[in-house]
C-alpha cells in the first residue's frame, strides 16, 4: 500500500475510547481474580 | 495490517500481564522450588510392595524426627491405606501437628486416583507405574478432608478419610 | 445441479443460495445437536439433584453411568454435530457445494450418527461408566471407543470436504481472498484434524487392542498424554465457531460491519498455533512429567490468551463504531443503540459476558503450581460450565434462531424471539447460581465427579453441601431453559409461519483496508502449527516412553462392567 493511501486512513482513524475503556475494565477484572487466587494459593502455604 | 492505536495499548498491556504472571510463577516455580509435583519415580503396579515405602508396615503417618514426617498412602479402588492402628483396624483419621514438614508419598495398584487434602495445595494425581509425592507444611490447626479428586469407578465418593492439624 | 448452480453464481458476489436438498444435510447434523441437548440437559438435572442429597437415582441407575451419558452427549455429541452442522452451512452459503460434496456431507453425518448410536448403547447397558474421557486403565466395552472413533472419523470427511469446498472455490476465484468464514471454518477443521489424530492413535493402536485383550498391558500415562494432546485443542474447536459468528455474523445483527477482516484472520491463525502444544496444562499435578516441560507448556497456553484478547477488543469496537454511527456519543453511550430485543444478538452477547469470567478461571487453572488450588475440584466444572455451556451453548443458540428457520423456510417471530429472551435470561440466571456454588465449593476444596457423600460426616463435607444445594436450583433452572429451548428449535423447524429469514453474514467497511495475501498462506500455517508441536511435545513424549513403568491391565470391575 502507498505512504498516501495509509496517511488518509490514518486520519479515520475510528474514536473507540469506549472500548479501550470496556478492555481495561476486562483487564482488570482478570488481574483481581488472578492476584486473589495467587493470594488464596500463598495463604494454603508450602 | 492496519491497527488501531488503542488496540495496540491494548496488546501491550495484556501481553505484559501475562509476562508478569509468568514471571512471578516462574520465580516461585523454579527459584523457589514450588512446582506442582512430578518427580518421575517410577514403580511396579503390581508390586508395589518391592519398595519400602509401600510396605504395609510402612504405611500411614511416621514421624522420622525433629518435626519433620513421612506419611505413605495407598490409594485403591476405593480405599485409602493409611496402615492399622493398635487393635490392627485400618486408620482413617490421621493427627499431624501444626507447623511440622510432611513428606507426602502416595501411589496405586491400580487405577488413577486423586489425592486432595481439601483445603489445602496438596493435590495430585496419583497413577499406576508412578510415585505422587511432594512436601508440604500445614500450618492452620483444624480437620481437613482427604479426598479422591479424580473418577476411580463406582465408589468413587466413598474414598476418604480425614487428617487433622493439631497445636 | 451442483456444477451448475456453481456456474451461475460464479460472478456474483456473495452469498449464495442454500438449496432444500443442502438444508436437509445441515439441518440433520442440528437435529441430533439438539436431541443430544435434551437428553443431556436431563441427566444434568439428574446429577444436581442426586448431589444436593435429596434424591437417589431409581432402578438401580448408577450416578456415573448418568455424568458418562452428560459428559459424552454434550461435551462431544452436541458440540460437534452442531458445529458441522453449522461449519457445512457456513461454506455453503460462502463459497458452495458440490452434489458429490454433499453427499460425502450424508457420509460423515452417518458416520457420526452410527458411532454416537453404538457409543450410547454400550453406556446405557452399564458397560461403559468411564465418563467421557474414559481414562485408561478404566475399561469400557470396546465398543464405547469404536463408537467413539467413527464420530471423529466422520468429523474427519467433514473436515476434508470443507478443505476441498474452498479448494474447488479458490481455483475458481484465482487471486481473490477466501471469504472470511470459509478460511475460519478452514482454520477450525485444520486444527481439528491435527489433534483427533493424536486422540485416534491413541484409540486405535492402544486403548481399542488392550480392551480387546490383544495386548495385556497399556502405557497409561501416555495415553493421558494423547488425551490431553487432543483434549485442550477440543475445547477450541468448541470455541471458534463461536468466534466466527461474533466475528463475522453478530455485526450484521447489529447493523454494523466487520472491525477488521484482517485481525480477524489472524486471531484465527494465533488459535491454530497455540491450541495445540498446551495440553499438558491439564496434567500439571501429574507425577511422571518433566516439571520444566510443564512450564514451557504453560507459557504457550497463555499465548492463547492473546487471540482472545484481540477478539475482545474486536467485538467492542465492533459496539461502539456502529453506536457512533447512529449517533450514540460519550464513553459508553454506544451500548444503548445495541438490539436488546432481538435474540439473535442478546444470546450470543451473554455468551460473550460469560467468556469474561471463564477466560479469566482459565488463566487461573493453568498458572503452573497454581493449578493445585483448584486442580479436579468442582471449580473446574464450574469453569466449562461458564466456557462452553454458556459461551459457547449461548452463542450457538443465538446462531439457531435464524439458522433453523433459514433451513427450514420459515422465520423468526416476534413471539418466539421473545420465547428465545427468557430463554437466554433463564440460562443466565440459572448458571450463575450454579456455576458461582460450583466455583466457591471448589475453592474450598470440594472435589468434581462425585456423587452424592457426607465424606464420613466432616464439616468441611457438610459446608459443601450448602452449595450442592445451591447448584442443585441454579440446574433447575437450567433445566427449564433447556426444555425451552428444545420447544423452541422444534418450533422453528416446524411450526413457525413459512417465510424467509435471513442469513445474516457482516460486510466489511467500504474503504476497509485491503486484508494482506499472507495470510492465506496455508502451508506455512501448518508448517508452524507442526513444528509447536514437535517442539512441545517431542521431548515429553520421547520421556514418558522411555521412561515407562510396567504397563497397566485393564479393570472392568471398578466401573461395574465385569
Ligand atoms: C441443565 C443443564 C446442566 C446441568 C444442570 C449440568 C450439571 C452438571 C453437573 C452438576 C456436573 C458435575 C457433576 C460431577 O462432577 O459430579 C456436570 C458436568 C459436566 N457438564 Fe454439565 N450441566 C448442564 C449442562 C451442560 C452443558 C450444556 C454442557 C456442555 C455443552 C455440559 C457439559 C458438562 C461436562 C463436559 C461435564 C463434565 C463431566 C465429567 O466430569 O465427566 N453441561 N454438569
Ligand atoms: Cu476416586
Ligand atoms: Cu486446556
Amino acid at each position: 500500500m502507498s505512504a498516501k493511501e495509509k496517511k488518509v486512513h490514518h486520519d479515520k482513524e475510528p474514536d473507540l475510547r469506549g472500548t479501550l475503556a470496556s478492555v481495561s475494565l476486562v483487564g482488570l477484572f482478570i488481574v483481581i481474580t488472578w492476584v486473589g487466587a495467587f493470594t488464596l494459593f500463598l495463604s494454603r502455604g508450602f | 495490517m492496519h491497527i488501531h492505536k488503542f488496540e495496540k495499548y491494548w496488546l501491550i498491556a495484556g501481553i505484559g500481564g501475562l509476562i508478569v504472571f509468568l514471571v512471578i510463577l516462574g520465580f516461585g516455580a523454579f527459584y523457589l522450588g514450588t512446582h506442582p509435583q512430578s518427580h518421575g519415580i517410577v514403580i511396579d503396579p503390581e508390586n508395589i510392595e518391592a519398595n519400602e515405602a509401600f510396605k504395609k508396615e510402612n504405611l500411614g503417618l511416621h514421624e522420622i524426627g525433629d518435626g519433620k514426617y513421612v506419611l505413605n498412602v495407598v490409594a485403591s479402588a476405593f480405599n485409602y491405606d493409611l496402615g492399622v492402628d493398635e487393635d490392627g483396624k485400618p486408620v482413617k483419621h490421621i493427627q499431624i501437628p501444626k507447623d511440622s514438614k510432611v513428606l507426602i508419598q502416595a501411589t496405586t495398584p491400580d487405577v488413577i486416583h486423586g489425592f486432595n487434602i481439601a483445603g489445602t495445595n496438596a493435590n495430585m494425581m496419583v497413577e499406576p507405574g508412578y510415585i505422587s509425592s511432594m512436601e508440604v507444611t500445614f500450618k492452620k490447626p483444624g480437620e481437613y478432608t482427604l479426598v479422591c479428586n479424580e473418577y476411580c469407578g463406582t465408589g468413587h465418593h466413598l474414598m476418604y478419610a480425614t487428617v487433622e492439624v493439631v497445636e | 445441479m451442483a456444477i451448475e448452480k456453481l456456474e451461475t453464481y460464479q460472478d456474483e458476489r456473495l452469498p449464495l443460495v442454500i438449496t432444500k436438498q443442502e438444508s436437509r444435510l445441515y439441518m440433520s447434523f442440528i437435529y441430533v445437536a439438539f436431541i443430544a441437548l435434551l437428553i443431556g440437559g436431563l441427566m444434568g438435572l439428574l446429577q444436581v439433584l442426586v448431589r444436593s442429597g435429596h434424591f437417589t437415582l431409581p432402578a438401580g441407575i448408577d450416578y456415573y453411568q448418568v455424568l458418562t451419558v452428560h459428559g459424552v452427549i454434550l461435551a462431544l455429541v452436541l458440540t460437534t454435530f452442531f458445529i458441522i452442522g453449522f461449519q457445512f452451512a457456513l461454506m455453503g452459503k460462502t463459497v458452495g457445494i458440490s452434489d458429490r460434496q454433499r453427499r460425502l456431507g450424508w457420509l460423515s453425518f452417518w458416520t457420526m450418527t452410527i458411532g454416537t448410536a453404538i457409543t450410547a448403547t454400550t453406556i446405557l447397558l452399564g458397560k461403559a461408566s468411564v465418563l467421557y474421557t474414559f481414562y485408561a486403565p478404566l475399561q469400557a466395552h470396546p465398543a464405547f471407543y469404536i463408537g467413539l472413533t467413527l464420530v471423529i472419523v466422520g468429523s474427519w470427511i467433514a473436515a476434508f470436504v470443507n478443505f476441498h469446498q474452498l479448494a474447488v472455490w479458490k481455483k475458481k476465484h484465482p487471486g481473490e481472498k477466501s471469504p472470511l468464514l470459509a478460511f475460519m471454518v478452514c482454520i477450525n477443521m485444520a486444527m481439528w484434524l491435527i489433534c483427533s489424530i493424536g486422540v485416534a492413535v491413541s484409540v486405535l493402536f492402544h486403548i481399542i487392542p488392550w480392551s480387546l485383550g490383544w495386548i495385556p498391558s497399556i502405557n497409561v500415562l501416555l495415553s493421558r498424554t494423547l488425551f490431553w494432546y487432543f483434549g485442550h485443542p477440543l475445547v477450541y474447536f468448541w470455541l471458534l465457531p463461536a468466534y466466527m459468528a461474533w466475528y463475522a455474523i453478530i455485526p450484521k445483527i447489529i447493523g454494523g460491519k466487520i472491525f477488521s477482516d484482517a485481525l480477524a484472520r489472524l486471531s484465527f491463525v494465533l488459535f491454530l498455533f497455540f491450541s495445540i502444544p498446551v495440553g499438558l496444562h491439564h496434567q500439571l499435578t501429574e507425577p511422571g512429567l518433566d516439571s520444566t516441560w510443564k512450564f514451557i507448556q504453560v507459557v504457550l497456553t497463555l499465548m492463547v490468551v492473546i487471540p482472545s484478547l484481540m477478539t475482545a477488543f474486536s467485538m467492542f469496537a465492533t459496539f461502539e463504531i456502529t453506536g457512533r454511527k447512529k449517533g450514540y456519543g460519550g464513553l459508553f453511550g454506544w451500548l444503548k443503540h445495541l438490539p436488546w430485543k432481538d435474540v439473535r444478538f442478546v444470546a450470543p452477547f451473554v455468551g460473550m459476558l460469560a467468556f469474561i469470567p471463564g477466560g479469566a478461571g482459565g488463566i487461573i487453572n493453568a498458572s503452573h503450581q497454581m493449578n493445585s488450588l483448584v486442580h479436579n475440584t468442582i471449580w473446574v466444572t464450574g469453569h466449562f460450565h461458564l466456557t462452553v455451556a454458556t459461551t459457547v451453548v449461548l452463542t450457538f443458540f443465538g446462531v439457531a434462531y435464524w439458522l433453523i428457520p433459514h433451513l427450514t423456510g420459515r422465520t423468526l417471530t416476534k413471539s418466539i424471539n421473545n420465547l428465545g429472551l427468557v430463554q437466554t435470561y433463564l440460562w443466565a440466571i440459572g448458571m450463575t447460581i450454579m456455576s458461582a456454588a460450583m466455583h466457591i465449593q471448589g475453592l474450598l476444596g470440594g472435589p468434581r465427579r462425585s456423587n452424592f457423600s457426607d465424606y464420613g460426616g466432616t464439616e468441611q463435607a457438610a459446608e459443601w453441601g450448602w452449595y450442592q444445594l445451591a447448584q442443585a436450583i441454579g440446574g433447575s433452572i437450567l433445566f427449564i431453559a433447556i426444555i425451552l429451548m428444545v420447544y423452541i428449535v422444534a418450533k422453528l423447524a416446524f411450526f413457525a409461519p413459512k417465510g424467509e429469514e435471513e442469513f445474516p453474514i457482516a460486510e466489511e467497511e467500504e474503504n476497509a483496508e485491503p486484508t494482506p495475501m499472507w495470510l492465506e498462506n496455508w502451508k506455512l500455517w501448518i508448517a508452524i502449527t507442526i513444528a509447536l508441536i514437535l517442539f512441545a511435545y517431542t521431548v515429553p513424549i520421547m520421556d514418558v516412553i522411555q521412561n515407562a513403568p510396567p504397563g497397566s491391565p485393564p479393570f472392568d470391575w471398578p466401573i461395574g462392567n465385569s
